[in-house]
This record gives structure tokens, C-alpha cells and sequence, in this order.
């Protein structure tokens, strides 16, 4: 597979190492002078000095024949414009982006580039992974396909707590996947029955939160 | 009509203080405090200042009832991001967007924005300019 990465930053370079050793064909393009010259000296010929968004160093860079074009600069709106650019003037099938600041995903999705990677929204999720005072947490967004794992805790008093998984009257498109007890997680069973505490990850289709809030989480 | 002109540069600002003229309203976006001093005193429409990206920014200069806007920062694929939501997500009519790289404006030309490229301006009246110049024998 051949990938171009734009954006030579920590997230760029180390991109770049983990495909290399997967045995992938890669290049990488960094537009910052001091930059590109670390890169050189590690990536030699695999590094190329451009504005990744101009159309004529993304073509120097062989983009028309990526398999995949993975827009990583700091920029989000360059990381647009490089999506739309490799997928729609070069053909390339998969584009990955990086969002780098949360408010900005509903461009990404409005304008058409996915997947997308957010690592504050990652942080994020895990943060409220963690912290054992939270209701409902998006673990991972499957954005193009519409789908959503969502993890929500059983609250003492609600309709979920002492129903098994098969009695359970979820809303349309959603499913139970698994139960976390006691930092353990089991794939979920019928009979399964659910204890106040116990986190349930389940797969939705988006727009269900306040429905799952409603038989887990409220009294 | 009601205009949204995101960049009070040399550019953005002239729009403005223009369509102003024309008596149309004007508001005017752009990230420097300062840039408001290019509009002049007696700007009558509002200015915001902020990031254009940011949709409360573009909210509060109006934008949802912009019959027309404008993009005219000095970022190339800012102004083609902030065009593409005010065409796809906020549907404004008439959105016109200036691009400096004459190979991406073409591209988005292409998928039907309204580029205006100052830099194939250049290019095409400088080439005219000679052209002509060789064609009353300047080059014998």
C-alpha cells in the first residue's frame, strides 16, 4: 500500500514509522524549513519539502497513485482542503484527517472528509472513562458508517437496574454489547442481569442518547 | 441585499465600504481589532471580530440571513472552508470566494464555487500587456 502523509509533526513521522514497518510505501510532505531537514535526515528520500495543499506538490508527492492520503498537519483547514483534494482532483479512495480542534469535526463532516481522528476528543472520552461519576460517554464514533459505542452507567432506581439484557426495552437501533462490573468486561448474555454501577457498552445508531439516558440513567 | 464579508484586508474592506456605497448593508468579520480601523469611521454595518471557522463567529456577523458573503482572508484554505459552509450548511445564495493559488481556484471553480483569483489576474494582464507590446513590434 502506498500512503502520503501530509503534515511531518509527531503525529506525521510516527504515522510514517508504523506503516514503514508494516512493510508500506509512504512519503511524507512538511512545508516548515527546519522541519523537513529532521525529517531528511530520517526519512531521506521519503521526505518531501512543499505546502501539502498545493495542488503540484501533492502531485511531486505521487498522489495519484496513494491508496490512502492522511491529512495530519496542525491545520484543520488544511486538512480539509488536502481531503477533498486527494479524494476529488487525485481519486484517492480512503482519506484520513486529523482534526485538532474539537469544533471544527462538523466541518470535516458537513464538508465531506472522513474518517477523522480527534486526539482532545479522544483524551476527552477517556477522561470520562475514567472518572467513575459519569452517565454516558461516546467510547469511539464509526462516523461514516453512522454509527456510535456508547458506554452508560446503570443508576440505582432506574428500569435497567435488576432487568436482564434480553428484558431490557432498548430504543430502535441500539444494541447491548457488553457489561463492565468491577473493572471487568463480559460480552453481554441474555440473562445477563444489570446491578446499579454496572457500565453497559452498547452499539447505536446516533441521535439515541437521551433514550438510553432515560432507561439507564434516570431514577 | 445583506452582505457577510469575512477579511477587512486591502480587499475585504474595499468590498465593503463599496457595497456600503451601493446601499446595500454590510457586516464585516475578521479576526485583528485593528482591521476595523480600514472600514473607516462612518462604517455603518457591524463588525466582529473573531475567527471565521468558529459558526458562532459566523452567526453573529449574520450569516444565516446573508443574502451574499464574501471571502477574502490572506489563507487560500480558509476561505475555501468558510465558503463551503456558507454554501452547504448555511445555503447563502451568492458565495464568492478569492483564492491567491490559481490551481486550487480552478480546482474549486470546478465544483462550482465562485473563485477570484488576483494571481491569474496578474498572470493574464501581464502576459496581455507583452503580448501586445511584441505584436506592435516591439520585439523586431
Amino acid at each position: 500500500m502506498y500512503a502520503v502523509i501530509v503534515g511531518g509533526g509527531k503525529v506525521g513521522a510516527n504515522v510514517g514509522r508504523a506503516l514503514l514497518r508494516m512493510g508500506h510505501e509512504v512519503s511524507i510532505v512538511e512545508a516548515r524549513p527546519q522541519r523537513f531537514a529532521t525529517l531528511e535526515s530520517e526519512f531521506e528520500h521519503m521526505a518531501r519539502y512543499g505546502d501539502g495543499t498545493e495542488i503540484f506538490v501533492l502531485e511531486a508527492a505521487g498522489m495519484a497513485r496513494a491508496d490512502v492520503c492522511i491529512a495530519v498537519t496542525g491545520d484543520d483547514e488544511d486538512n480539509i482542503i488536502i481531503g477533498q483534494v486527494a479524494r476529488d482532483h487525485f481519486g484517492v479512495e480512503n482519506v484520513v484527517a486529523r482534526v485538532n480542534d474539537p469544533r471544527n469535526q462538523e466541518h470535516f463532516d458537513l464538508l465531506g472528509v472522513a474518517p477523522t481522528v480527534c486526539a482532545t476528543e479522544s483524551i476527552l472520552s477517556l477522561i470520562e472513562h475514567e472518572v467513575p461519576q459519569h452517565s454516558l460517554v461516546h467510547l469511539f464514533s464509526l462516523r461514516r458508517e453512522n454509527l456510535e459505542i456508547i458506554e452508560i452507567q446503570v443508576v440505582e432506581g432506574s428500569r435497567a437496574e435488576g432487568a436482564t439484557v434480553a428484558d431490557l426495552p432498548m430504543p430502535p437501533g441500539t444494541l447491548v454489547i457488553s457489561v463492565l462490573r468491577n473493572r471487568v468486561g463480559r460480552v453481554a448474555a441474555p440473562d445477563t442481569v444489570l446491578g446499579a454501577g454496572d457500565q453497559v457498552v452498547a452499539i447505536a445508531e446516533p441521535g439515541q442518547d437521551s433514550a438510553l439516558m432515560e432507561l439507564f440513567a434516570s431514577e | 441585499m445583506f452582505v457577510v464579508v469575512v477579511g477587512c484586508g486591502r480587499v475585504g474592506a474595499q468590498v465593503a465600504r463599496g457595497l456600503v456605497e451601493d446601499g446595500h448593508d454590510v457586516n464585516v468579520i475578521d479576526q485583528n481589532a485593528e482591521a476595523l480601523q480600514r472600514l473607516g469611521s462612518d462604517f455603518p454595518g457591524e463588525f466582529v471580530q473573531g475567527v471565521a471557522l468558529e459558526t458562532t463567529v459566523l452567526e453573529a456577523a449574520g450569516i444565516e440571513r446573508a443574502d451574499a458573503f464574501v471571502a477574502a482572508t490572506n489563507g487560500d484554505n480558509t476561505n475555501l472552508v468558510i465558503a463551503q459552509i456558507a454554501r452547504d450548511r448555511y445555503l447563502v445564495d451568492c458565495v464568492i470566494v478569492r483564492v491567491l493559488d490559481p490551481a486550487r481556484a480552478k480546482f474549486y471553480e470546478d465544483k462550482g464555487l465562485v473563485t477570484v483569483c488576483p494571481t491569474r489576474t496578474a498572470i493574464d494582464r501581464m502576459s496581455q500587456a507583452l503580448r501586445s507590446f511584441a505584436g506592435d513590434g516591439g520585439d523586431a
